[in-house]
């Protein structure tokens, strides 16, 4: 996975330079897919990119405000987000791409699939924040501390080390806040979910899949059961051993399980 | 000089082991240790000690807010002005202040300090505030969006006290279709605003801005006299002259007839367990987006537990050593008050005198000796070193009704 070559570009979209971090197979008829990154932004190389490179034309846009894409701040809600996202893929001519959302991306995602509900192939929500959960409450970022919050992600604390470091640094604690203040101008109220969104989700056709961690501290799993609910055609799949961030405690059983979703190609 | 009387109102009768067992005093230590038997004992304190202030003759009783904490019993800055409005007859009621970006509905404050003002014969001075971050967090309002709220909310009172009515107010924060309140301020143009702080820039430089006189709570002689560098350099920017006049200052000061008790009742200010305004995890206290984007990477590693305090923390010992606290009987007391009006020339002074668990008579013996023998000391004192209040120097109430600016930047003086 180390040889996988990622790409830096900065992309205008919407009048918004976007950071774009972009790998795998070039050739034309290779699915591309789009990974929507958690509201604690994103390390620029996981092993679940890595791993995902190995079948798929894979794009990792930072979202407007988040890591290393400039911050709009006429920006108000996470539908701008989608919508700013939707011109990237515009500004990029990708069509029928698969979304894969991440936690607070699996909202993003979810928006962008029901602005037009017909021209995406795939949905994969992790986690998806976005709704609001019938049983429990989304954990709150604003009285949580950086690390303390970025920790319960993880089910397995030596996860946590192996991405972050067991003391991460300065400069990432820095980035966490900049990434905070922007879920703050955006998703502050109500916080992390939206109250139209399970609404607009019924005319998406796209074959969605649904993953948790059995293990999510951060958006309760109950969440899953109302997605599943609102997506014509959605299955649920749940993560053994695994917390909130799928993508960097089980990279590969997530990886697994979108391959086998999608289709090796 | 402006004197006034202020005390935070503390619940103190909380039971101070549970905060020390859930490790914080602030937004999240559980409400079921406030006991409303004594919050009624204690808020009718508060109006014992005010109305005893009145009494003694203070020019101005202090009033503030805060939320979700044990170490301010004010909710609601407005309720305790109404009942001053009503109660006292002489002192200017201070409200230092309401925090503007909490109002969800600024029209509605605009109407409630114009009914206190005409109240009151008169009596307001309405500070405004941005309100700490866990005030924020208390309220549930956008802590990102603080200054902004705060600066537009200001537009929009000001507006509804002085543009008659019905007009349209569409911002980015606040849109009302109509505005035309049945309450406006018998002061005109309106009542004076005096903005008090801490620690932000960005704060005194847009009450220099503005020509509001800045309060500067409880900083050390040298960092007040930094804080007049910038509001007289952005005042000569704007073209004034900056002075005692646009210059509060707020002080822990106990007084007492007998020097060992004035300490040992002074030692309360530091009830908090040593904090200024409770315990807090240090993201309530300064969320994302509420404090200035260039404190930010020194506000993470203390945040995270890697640096100290950027406020500085300072022990009982070095805040008397350093002037911040003052103790004694009122001759100890007016000796050191001195010196800080010679060295920092405020023209408003208000002595924040009981805190904690100060017993009520010990209060009111403070508030009698500060009203019968410190302030009229203060007050000789402030004629010599002709320190004007606003009211005194008969300061416009801002910028725009000024008629004496000589800009230094033409464009800066709008």
């Amino acid at each position: 996975m180390a040889g996988v070559d990622w790409t830096d570009s900065t992309v205008e979209a919407g009048g918004i330079k976007l950071h774009l971090k972009r790998a795998g197979p070039t050739a034309k008829k290779t699915r591309t897919i789009v990974v929507l990154h958690h509201e604690t932004g994103t390390l620029d190389r996981l092993p679940f990119y890595d791993a995902l490179a190995a079948h798929y034309d894979v794009l990792v846009p930072h979202h407007p405000g988040y890591s290393r894409s400039e911050r709009p701040t006429w920006m108000r809600s996470v539908r701008d987000v989608a919508v700013v996202h939707r011109g990237l893929l515009s500004e990029l001519k990708i069509k029928d791409a698969a979304l894969v959302g991440l936690g607070f991306g699996g909202w993003i995602a979810a928006e962008m699939a029901s602005m037009a509900p017909a021209d995406l192939s795939h949905l994969v929500l992790v986690g998806a924040m976005g709704i609001k959960p019938p049983q429990g409450d989304i954990l709150d970022l604003a009285i949580t501390g950086y690390v303390d919050y970025a920790r319960a992600g993880f089910h397995d604390q030596k996860a946590f080390d192996r991405v972050y470091g067991a003391e991460p640094s300065i400069d990432q604690l820095e980035m966490w806040d900049i990434c905070r203040e922007m879920s703050f101008r955006i998703a502050w109220k109500p916080y992390m979910y939206s109250q139209t969104l399970p609404h607009l989700l019924g005319a998406v056709r796209a074959p969605a899949l649904v993953v948790w961690g059995d293990d999510d501290r951060v958006v309760p799993q109950s969440a899953a059961a109302r997605y599943i609910e609102a997506l014509p055609r959605a299955k649920l799949e749940i993560v053994k051993a695994s917390g909130h961030c799928v993508d960097m405690e089980q990279p590969d059983a997530l990886a697994s399980l979108i391959v086998d979703f999608i289709g090796r190609e | 000089m402006h004197l006034m009387y202020f005390t935070e109102q503390p619940m103190s009768a909380y039971p101070e082991q549970a905060g020390r067992d859930f490790g914080a005093t602030a937004l999240m230590l559980s409400n079921k240790h406030f006991d409303p038997v004594e919050g009624s004992r204690l808020y009718n304190n508060y109006i014992e000690q005010y109305m005893l202030a009145e009494e003694v003759g203070v020019d101005g009783i202090m009033l503030n807010e805060h939320h979700n904490a044990p170490f301010c019993m004010q909710a609601k800055a407005n309720i305790f002005a109404a009942l001053l409005a009503g109660m006292t007859k002489k002192a200017k009621i201070v409200m230092l202040g309401n925090p503007l970006p909490l109002a969800e509905n600024p029209v509605r404050l605009a109407e409630e300090l114009a009914m206190i003002d005409m109240i009151s014969k008169g009596r307001l001075v309405s500070g405004f505030v941005r309100g700490g971050g866990q005030e924020q967090l208390a309220t549930g309002v956008n802590p990102a969006f603080n200054r902004e709220r705060f600066e537009e909310a200001h537009e929009l009172v000001v507006r509804a006290w002085t543009q008659t009515g019905p007009f349209r107010f569409e911002g980015n924060h606040y849109q009302h279709r109509v505005v035309n309140p049945w309450a406006v301020p018998l002061q005109k143009p309106y009542p004076r605003v005096w903005v008090p702080g801490v620690i932000s820039k960005e704060t005194i430089i847009w009450a220099a801005q503005q020509r509001y006189p800045y309060i500067a709570l409880n900083t050390s002689i040298e960092q007040t006299k930094k804080i007049w560098e910038l509001y007289d350099s952005v005042a000569a920017d704007v073209g004034y002259v900056g002075g005692p006049e646009n210059r509060g200052y707020l002080i822990q000061v106990h007084v007492s007839d007998n020097e060992e008790k004035a300490i040992e009742n002074a030692r309360q200010f530091r009830w908090m367990q040593g904090e200024f305004t409770g315990l807090a995890h240090p993201v309530w206290s300064t969320p994302s987006g509420y404090g200035s984007p260039t404190a930010r990477r020194a506000f993470v590693e203390f945040a995270s537990g890697r640096a100290s305090n950027p406020r500085g923390e300072t022990s009982f010992e070095q805040q008397m050593a350093d002037l911040r606290i003052i103790a004694g009987t009122p001759k100890t007391v007016v000796a050191k008050l001195k010196r800080i009006l010679e060295e920092t020339r405020p023209g408003i002074l208000a002595l924040w005198g009981n805190d904690g668990r100060v017993s009520q008579a010990d209060s009111l013996t403070c508030i009698k000796l500060i009203g019968q023998e410190v302030f009229p000391a203060i007050r000789e004192i402030a004629k010599s070193l002709d320190l004007k209040s606003p009211f005194e120097a008969n300061a416009p109430v801002h910028l725009k009704y000024s008629t004496d600016l000589k800009p230094r930047k033409a464009a800066a003086a709008e």
